[in-house]
């Protein structure tokens, strides 16, 4: 072959930048609500439950109805067809129909000409309820076996006969708390009727083909009367997976009625009061080791605050069950998960999907272990570490097999010097009065593919026009994580062009259909083979109009470099395309991809739900403060398996920002419902995530290098949405260490999640009783 | 009745038809056509709705970051409002904070993206030197859900050293254009009227004709009222452009600060003088809140928090009031009477604020304590004031917020250690002290016992520092 050695420009594992970062910081990349609005788009406002539970008794929305611009309002009574937006199991109402069943809960809604308008009538709603009692916590919701969904149990082994031969016994209990998306992009839906009984609907959504059904369903139309769209959403991180429909269906049943287009968009406040969030968790355990800290035993259940209704509450409770595991050879587990209903706002998905929560669970009883038998928690966790050849085989009954923790987690170990620095903190301790530090490491493995096998699908749409520029569509949606420019990416790769020759279109459902949601950290495995497919049906059609045209066999035809080479005669890419409009063979096609090698059932939850495992290890060091419980991050260490990454600048940037969001979640940020289950905490002044300070000063994310995936997946590389979050349990568990430290002698520590201030220090006092008392 | 007129990107914009209590953000977006600007949270919290703002202050342009989410239209009348569209050049060229940004891979989501822009390009037309403390500082009221902010900050170091190029922003021509422009003193649209009064008499004036007008300084408070409520108010009277009330003097005895000045006037002279208020300071709000927020406004709030109310309860200030009558002086203290409550009348408005400098002998320090460091409300704020004869105790003050409906001081506290040893010794009694001082409740922020254990442990705090080297905050390691 006598085709240059050149790379092309943007192909896969190469940095590139995001495709949107010039509009990012003009100003110019358009999100939804910086359309302007078409001539007599109405705008809409919703009226929100001011009860956790209540009867609906009567609406009276005449003075709403008669004030200035209002055009059309909608109760749960206007909606034509089904009343139903469940993403999973079904009886989920976009507008409750006689109960409002938590505090913030769409009861109705208003459009009119102008947002102040649509806002002031909602306010002249007059709303009379019947207060009923409400169920506000899981152990209520435990107490009274009220379930959104079935319990649901993975085991294996002989638990009682573990705990017979376990030489220590040690049972806890362990809340998480829930944690608010805080995407900077509030929920928003443009729904626009269109002249022919169809109607259009673009959504900040991370499901175009959700919101599809959910419009449909509640419209009463069939699925092709309804095009779903979204160019980019300003965040959403599964946020925006179900709750977008609940917006979107508002949106649509508005415009429907009024025969106009409507806008809605929730304020910040609505936003946090009506849409799920990430779903706390009660864990109580019971574990039995041997005297070198070996899980001999472990009986675990995790109580997940379901809310009002399911939405994704069973799935993601399937995924805490087959993540607390985590990096460990549990022989004999039960691992019961309880779905609790309550009158609070119905969690939903967020990064994770419930895996930070079974991860912290494990992480939490492994820390206590080490802690009851002093000695170091790396030890102890590299003693219960899956096998390679044995003692390999999840809960869950999947073989993991392409077990890298060790390799990961001695490499972070090492890269930091790890002794050394846990030495550098133990003199900092000895030294300090009121400040004391804490050092902790967190190994991660991370189940990648949707649990469920049939959304491991993904389609994809690509045009090459015959002036060598391509067009590139797919069912994955663009919210910040660099979707489009990795799938763009991957066809620059297989066409061998420059990315820049590469343009990616807007999702949508009319040209893409039948997706799963952009979501399970799955996008760019799924959508990238998909529009890899795509890509390579035109190319070897092209490679058959080159091969005709030099006269050679069409294996001999090499893309490279922009040309295409016979030998060493050739073709720009564009005259090849033209040439084939030329000879009449089509330059688009359809790609398609489903997951290989995976399945699950559901009936005893087991099976291999998972095409493989991202790796990573973290190492962390915090100071609190013993009088006032403030806590600071100093330094954190991140080593994140990313396979051969498809673009390790993107992927730098999900690490980073998806373990800020973690230490988020287990630090400041804290969801506070009054006595009445109201959610007092609903806006960025109340609810704090972390800002520029909170980063560690010291801050080191790296990529693990040649670690290609076993698994054939795009180019061999990983997904990095979700995995790096876990990484922050570092973080929760450097502030124990920090609290133990604080009474050498007490072998038990007791904080919840997330810790804040004021927990920190209820620890340290709790512990320091504890030891006085010894 | 009169226009508002401003510039935008550089382009002159009178406007005169909006109501008078729009936000600058709804005018941007709606009006304008300019959507770069983001709503994120319309409540001054989460930055993306960040524009710079050129004011002209003491006859030099200075460049400063708003939420243009809690500013009414006519509050930028005479100013320079720069946006992220009006920042790279008209051929294209990204300005170095854009590029900076693009550098560094810093943008993903992008929704917060042109509010830390124009946060970063307000950082760098101040010329500060290059910290990751000021950097945090300038950024600390931008929020990005996507980033991890490593990026961000990485830029902003990168633009730190690079104050060179200040493309799109022509100082010289900004200076004299705005000094060109009518003022507007009266904007009136569909019944609401809108007065920026430029003298103490016409303020005066003002208050007489409309008894009932909301009294607006920076309106950081005020602003949440059009912004969240959607509140159309009648009759705003703002008093930022009096020029009887933007003085900051100092003498041998005190410093005095004019009921204008905002907490970014008032920094250098609390960096000079009261370098624990000053840290204090910069941990209240944003930087985009202290450029617009009035220290006279946090008074007149009188909010059971206050940051700054415990130092000036310890400090001994006292405010000058004044109205059409005249003028009467009384202690901070006697000045806040209950939740959001203060001794205020009608038609009178806070002239002055008056804090006594420290002496050699005083020891003072100002604690906050919130979920998060920066841009929180406090769980507890505490001020304390000592001045020892050798060990002993000869002076002690000590006042708490966010303990009791409004600020106070802890007299039993103060009580048991006067005349006392100051050696850092922590008995129980200072404990039961404060527990008889104040009856805290429990909300969001923190339960009543763990505000009893935070006051005690800054008390604590205190001790140590005045009796030890040893670290005894986070943020300083």
């Amino acid at each position: 072959m006598t085709a240059p050695l050149g790379r092309i420009r943007g192909g896969v594992h190469t940095a590139v930048r995001h495709d949107s970062a010039v509009g990012h910081v003009t100003g110019c990349a358009l999100y939804l609500d910086d359309v302007a609005n078409a001539p007599g788009s109405l705008e809409a406002a919703l009226v929100l439950s001011p009860y956790a539970h209540a009867r609906i008794r009567r609406i009276d929305f005449s003075r709403a109805l008669a004030a200035p611009g209002v055009a059309a309002v909608v109760t749960a009574a206007d909606i034509p067809g089904k009343n139903d937006v469940a993403p999973i199991r079904s009886d989920e109402p976009v507008l409750p129909p006689e109960v409002a069943t938590y505090e913030g809960q769409p009861v109705m809604a208003v459009a009119a000409a102008t947002l102040d308008q649509a806002r002031a009538a909602a306010k002249l709603v007059d709303i009379e309820y019947e207060p009923l009692p409400p169920v506000l916590t899981i152990e209520e919701a435990m107490a009274r076996q009220l379930y959104v969904s079935p319990p649901q149990t993975m085991a294996r082994g002989d638990l009682a006969a573990g705990f017979a031969s376990a030489a220590h016994r040690m049972s806890g209990e362990l809340r998480a708390g829930g944690q608010d998306h805080f995407y900077l992009e509030g929920q928003i839906a443009l729904a626009m009727p269109g002249d022919d009984g169809s109607i259009t609907v673009q959504s900040s959504t991370q499901h175009p083909t959700e919101v599809q059904h959910g419009v449909a369903h509640l419209l009463g139309l069939p699925f092709n009367a309804v095009t779903v769209e979204v160019r980019r959403m300003g965040g959403a991180f599964g946020g925006k997976e179900s709750q977008a429909t609940i917006i979107a269906g508002i949106a649509a049943l508005l415009a429907w009625k009024a025969r106009k287009p409507v806008k809605l968009r929730l304020p910040r406040d609505d936003d946090m009061r009506a849409t799920g969030k990430r779903h706390p968790f009660l864990f109580r355990y019971d574990v039995g080791f041997d005297g070198e800290g070996r899980i001999l035993a472990l009986d675990l259940t995790l109580a997940a605050n379901g809310g009002n209704v399911a939405d994704h509450t069973p799935a993601v409770l399937t995924r805490a069950l087959c993540h607390a595991d985590n990096c460990y050879w549990l022989p004999n587990v039960r691992l019961t998960g309880l779905p609790c209903m309550t009158n609070t706002v119905s969690n939903t998905a967020f990064r994770g999907y419930g895996g930070p929560q079974g991860m912290l669970a494990i992480e939490t009883i492994i820390d206590s272990i080490a802690r009851h038998l002093r000695q170091p928690v790396e030890a102890i966790r590299r003693r219960n570490y899956y096998g390679t050849d044995r003692n390999n085989v999840t809960p869950y009954g999947m073989t993991v097999e392409d077990n890298i923790i060790a390799r990961v987690a001695d490499e972070l170990d090492r890269s930091v010097n790890l002794a050394g620095w846990r030495a550098a903190v133990d003199g900092f301790n000895r030294a300090s009065l009121t400040i004391k530090k804490g050092l902790a490491t967190m190994p991660v493995k991370f189940g990648i593919s949707f649990n469920r096998p049939s959304l491991n699908q993904a389609g994809a749409l690509v045009h090459v026009y015959t002036d060598g520029s391509v067009l590139l569509n797919h069912g994955g949606t663009e919210m910040g994580q660099g979707l489009f420019v990795k799938v763009a990416q991957v066809v620059a790769e297989a066409f061998q062009i420059d990315l820049d020759h590469i343009r990616v279109s807007a999702t949508t459902t009319g040209k893409v259909p039948n997706t799963a949601a952009t979501a399970a950290s799955s996008g760019s495995d799924l959508n990238g083979m998909a529009a890899l497919h795509a890509a390579e049906q035109i190319k070897t059609r092209m490679a058959e109009v080159a091969a005709e045209h030099f006269g050679v066999s069409a294996h001999e035809i090499v893309f490279a470099c922009n040309r295409i080479y016979a030998g060493n005669r050739s073709l720009s890419f564009a005259e090849l395309a033209a040439l084939s409009w030329e000879k009449r063979v089509s330059l688009s096609a359809a790609g398609y991809y489903r997951t290989p090698k995976i399945h699950w059932d559901f009936t005893t939850n087991t099976g291999r739900p998972f095409f493989y495992f991202a790796y990573g290890a973290a190492a962390v060091e915090v100071a609190v403060d013993t009088l006032t419980g403030e806590m600071r991050v100093l330094r954190a260490e991140l080593l994140q398996d990313c396979g051969a990454s498809l673009n390790p600048a993107i992927d730098l940037g999900q690490i980073e920002g998806a373990f800020m969001q973690g230490m988020g979640w287990l630090t400041t940020e804290e969801l506070w419902w009054d006595s009445d289950g109201r959610l007092r905490t609903h806006g960025p002044s109340t609810y704090k995530i972390p800002g520029s300070r909170d980063v560690p000063p010291i801050f080191n994310a790296r990529i693990l290098a040649d670690a290609p995936n076993r698994e054939a997946t795009v180019y061999r590389s990983k997904a990095v949405g979700e995995p790096p979050l876990m990484l922050a349990i570092a973080v929760w568990l450097a502030i124990r260490d920090a609290i133990a430290s604080t009474a050498p002698n007490a072998r038990a520590l007791h904080i919840d999640a997330p810790a804040t201030p004021e927990r920190i220090l209820g620890a340290i006092d709790a512990l320091r009783a504890t030891a006085a008392a010894n | 009745m009169s226009a508002v007129r401003f510039l935008l990107n550089g382009e002159l914009r009178a406007e005169q038809s909006v109501s008078a209590t729009m936000t600058v953000l709804d005018w941007l977006r709606g009006i304008a056509g300019l959507t770069g600007t983001k709503e994120g949270c319309a409540e001054g919290d989460c930055g993306a709705c960040t524009v710079v703002l050129g004011r002209m202050r003491n006859r030099e342009l200075r460049y400063e970051a708003v939420n243009s989410c809690l500013m009414m239209l006519p509050q930028i009348d005479g100013c320079a409002v720069l946006t992220v569209e009006g920042v790279a050049t008209a051929d294209g060229t990204l300005h170095p904070v854009q590029q900076a940004l693009i550098d560094a891979d810093a943008t993903q989501c992008g929704f917060c993206t042109p509010g830390f822009v124009m946060a970063m390009l307000a950082y760098q037309q101040g010329a500060e030197p290059p910290s990751d403390a000021l950097i945090h500082e300038a950024l600390a009221g931008n929020l990005c859900r996507c980033t991890g902010y490593r990026s961000i900050v990485d830029a902003c170091r990168h633009v730190a050293v690079d104050p060179s190029d200040r493309r799109g922003v022509a100082t010289s021509q900004t200076a004299t254009a705005l000094s060109g422009l009518p003022a507007s003193k009266d904007y009136r649209s569909g019944g609401q009227v809108f007065l920026t009064p430029r003298t103490f008499a016409e303020l005066h004036q003002a208050l007489a004709q409309y008894p009932d007008a909301i009294l607006l300084a920076g309106g950081t408070d005020i602003g949440l009222r059009v912004s969240k409520n959607r509140e159309a108010i009648p009759v705003v009277i703002s008093t930022v452009a009096v020029t009887e009330l933007a003085a900051i003097t100092s003498d041998a005895q005190a410093l005095t600060l004019g009921g204008t000045v905002t907490y970014t006037q008032a920094l250098p002279a609390f960096d000079a003088h009261f370098p624990a208020l000053a840290a204090l300071v910069r941990r209240i709000g944003s930087r985009q809140i202290r450029n617009l927020g009035t220290i006279a406004g946090n008074l007149a709030t009188a909010s059971p928090i206050g940051d700054m109310l415990p130092s000036l309860f310890v400090l001994n200030a006292s405010v000058t009031l004044a109205s059409q009558s005249g003028q009467r002086t009384v202690s901070v203290a006697d000045f806040v009477t209950g939740y959001r409550k203060t001794v205020l009348a009608p038609g009178e408005i806070i002239a002055t604020i008056r804090i006594p400098l420290l002496t050699s002998k005083h020891c003072f320090a100002a604690y906050k304590v919130a979920k998060r460091f920066d841009q929180d409300i406090s769980t507890v704020v505490a001020a304390f004031l000592l001045a020892r004869s050798g060990t002993t105790v000869r002076e002690f003050r000590a006042a708490y917020g966010g303990m009791a409906a409004r600020v106070t001081r802890a007299s039993h506290l103060e009580a048991a250690l006067s005349g006392r040893a100051w050696n850092g010794d922590h008995s129980p009694d200072l404990a039961s002290a404060l527990a008889r001082d104040f009856t805290p409740m429990s909300d969001h922020r923190g339960s009543a016992h763990y505000r009893m254990q935070v006051a005690v442990g800054l008390l604590r705090r205190f001790q140590i520092e005045t009796t030890s080297v040893a670290p005894a905050r986070v943020e300083a390691l």
